[in-house]
């Protein structure tokens, strides 16, 4: 009986951090409403080729150029004869795996940067910030610019330019982040345990840094798509012909008077994405600030 | 004499042990050559007010002083046998949490909030045992039980228990690989009354079952008379007095201790006033020349702020660091039967 109602009054208590965020993060509407969209874009970039195959659909139907939308060409066709509505479906998957990878490289390199930087001070801290600052001081499009020509026109290529940009937010994310954590006493009973340095840093620090570094992820995500679509219009994306959102953006700039639909539909495409992105990261930073916390 | 005897018994052998922290105004000195000996199976009580140097000589036992700033200027620390200051980080890693474990002052601090109690009893067995996951957790589990929480709860986060409780858990920590010495960094500070009671009881108890030898830092005379065998009082980075738990409780010899002592309840007596001692302890980046404790001292005389008064063996046990018994008339005023 005593043991019963223990059970069950430990409950509400027992809630991982994880679950927590989560039920904090479900009563914020616009954050919800984000994360459904981003969802919808994975399954559209997912379930493409599923609902529609793209040589079917786009490249053999070659021919009727120009059309306006209508029942047949939801977002109407190209200069190519290209349906749009298919292209821009199709486009979800560059801009979604060019922004997954970006990050993902530049979280790889920039948050143990900025966690030895942040642990170790001194002479290597010193080293890895001043070198972090020249890369702030260069305008992030014009160091992707520099990359792409240098290592040539490709998707990879695009991915490691957009990553690299944004190597030294997450450095200095992590490194304030790791500053207020490494003073906590538990990383000193860690130590007094006989832990290493680098279990200190895996084990007790970056897992307290998380909470920051999450919510830049986020922005970062949006900011890449960007980024990437940029470097498109730019011509030194995703080469052609690629259903890639900039590159459409700027084949319809030729185009823009009389079929504006050519640049409006993958330019709200876009939009629609990065806001999402956006605003699941302002509801994750709310969700994880321990000073809203009720 | 009986501590030639007993060299055998001997844990930890600190001597003429010098802590500094150079910052970038002055030079603090946190320990001015104090020595301490930990036998076997023994609790030392190392007493004395905020600021004293408790903390830091634990620190240095530990060899934890802050990389940059703190710096120790001198002295020799023997732990079983081993020189642990001269070690390599390395090596010492080798020795912390194995060989000697520490109890930090606030349990709610103490631990990682996002891992589980479970993981972080089981870090320290993973590191020095080198048990796998399964092991570990199964003894941490039972380290868990040790002290008296059920073992279900190790997968629970440190913000699901009570302040008692996560400090039991840091004790369980403490203990999980069957250190030789203890150090209890003012280990119930933080805590309600009522839990102190418990966590202290419970380290008594494990004290005895695991064989340990105990450093109890402290600023509360309740806690060593209820746990110690022998007391350091500390007081300005030295130690003023020291002896066994009798010889400083029932013969009282330094007036700083008899000040500590004045400045409590007294339960017998309860329309006695409290006699706090006057002033404040001197800062010890400029401390008073002679005795530091000279400026607060009723018995003080000019011959105190001469010289640092060396230590004056009473008994074989007993030694108390006051010019003042220089004269074999003086005694202080506190008579305790």
């Amino acid at each position: 009986m005593s043991k019963n109602m223990k059970a069950t009054s430990a409950k509400p208590k027992k809630r991982s951090q994880f679950q927590e965020t989560m039920r904090r993060l479900s009563k914020n509407r616009s954050a919800m409403l984000g994360l459904a969209i981003i969802l919808v874009v994975i399954l559209i970039s997912v379930g493409a080729s599923i609902f529609y195959d793209y040589d079917t659909q786009v490249i053999a139907q070659v021919g009727d150029r120009l059309v306006k939308p209508c029942w047949q060409h939801p977002f109407g066709t190209d200069e190519l004869g290209r349906d749009i509505f298919t292209r821009v479906l199709y486009g979800a998957r560059y801009s979604l795996s060019v922004s997954f990878v970006a990050v993902l490289v530049s979280l790889i390199i920039g948050v143990p940067l900025g966690a030895i930087a942040g642990f170790c001070g001194g002479v290597i801290e010193n080293l890895i910030m001043r070198f972090n600052d020249i890369l702030l001081a260069l305008p992030s499009i014009f160091t992707a610019i520099a990359i792409v020509s240098a290592l040539g026109k490709s998707t990879l290529n695009l991915m490691i330019a957009v990553g690299v940009c944004s190597i030294c937010t997450f450095t200095q994310v992590t490194r304030s982040a790791v500053l207020t954590v490494r003073n906590n006493e538990y990383v000193e009973a860690a130590r007094a345990l006989g832990a290493t340095n680098l279990h200190i840093i895996f084990q007790h620090i970056l897992p307290n840094c998380l909470a920051p570094i999450i919510v830049q992820t986020t922005f970062r995500m949006g900011q890449a798509i960007i980024s990437a679509a940029s470097l498109s219009f730019l011509g030194l994306g995703i080469p052609l012909p690629a259903p890639e959102w900039g590159a459409m953006l700027s084949a319809g700039r030729n185009y823009l008077l009389g079929y504006s639909y050519m640049t409006m539909f993958p330019g709200l495409a876009l939009l629609i994405t990065v806001i999402a992105f956006n605003m699941v990261g302002d509801g994750l930073r709310d969700a994880l600030d321990p000073k809203l916390k009720h | 004499m009986s501590e030639i005897m007993k060299n055998d018994d001997i844990v930890l052998q600190v001597e003429d042990l010098r802590v500094e922290y150079h910052t970038d105004e002055s030079l603090v000195k946190a320990v001015n050559g104090i020595d301490l000996t930990v036998r076997r199976n023994q609790t030392l009580g190392l007493v004395g007010e905020t600021g004293a140097g408790k903390t830091t000589t634990a620190l240095s036992i530990m060899n934890l002083i802050p990389d940059q700033v703190g710096v120790i200027a001198g002295g020799s620390i023997t732990l079983e046998g081993k020189k642990t200051l001269e070690m390599s980080d390395e090596e010492m890693n080798h020795i912390r949490g194995k060989d000697v474990a520490m109890i930090f002052q606030d349990p709610m601090t103490a631990l990682n909030p996002v891992t589980t109690v479970g993981d972080q009893i089981a870090e320290a067995l993973r590191i020095h045992e080198g048990l796998d996951k399964k092991a570990a957790a199964e003894k941490a589990g039972k380290m868990l039980e040790v002290v008296g929480i059920p073992a279900e709860r190790a997968n629970e986060y440190p913000h699901q228990f009570s302040g008692g409780m996560k400090q039991r858990v840091v004790i369980a920590i403490g203990l999980s690989c069957n250190p030789h010495l203890l150090i209890a960094d003012e280990p119930t500070t933080a805590l309600d009354v009522t839990i102190q009671a418990q966590v202290l009881e419970i380290m008594q108890e494990l004290k005895e079952k695991f064989q340990m030898s105990m450093i109890m830092i402290t600023h509360d005379l309740g806690i060593v008379a209820e746990i110690c065998d022998e007391v350091s009082v500390m007081y300005a980075g030295r130690i003023v007095e020291h002896g066994t738990l009798e010889d400083v409780f029932e013969h009282t010899k330094h007036p700083y201790t008899e000040g500590l002592f004045n400045s409590l309840p007294d339960i017998n007596d309860r329309s006695r006033k409290l006699t706090p001692i006057p002033g404040l302890m001197p800062d010890p980046a400029n401390l008073p020349q002679g005795c530091a404790f000279a400026p607060r001292c009723r018995y003080a005389t000019e011959e105190c702020t001469k010289a640092v008064p060396e230590k004056r063996w009473i008994s074989d046990t007993h030694y108390v660091a006051c010019s003042a018994y220089d004269d074999p008339a003086f005694h202080i005023e506190r008579k305790v039967d």
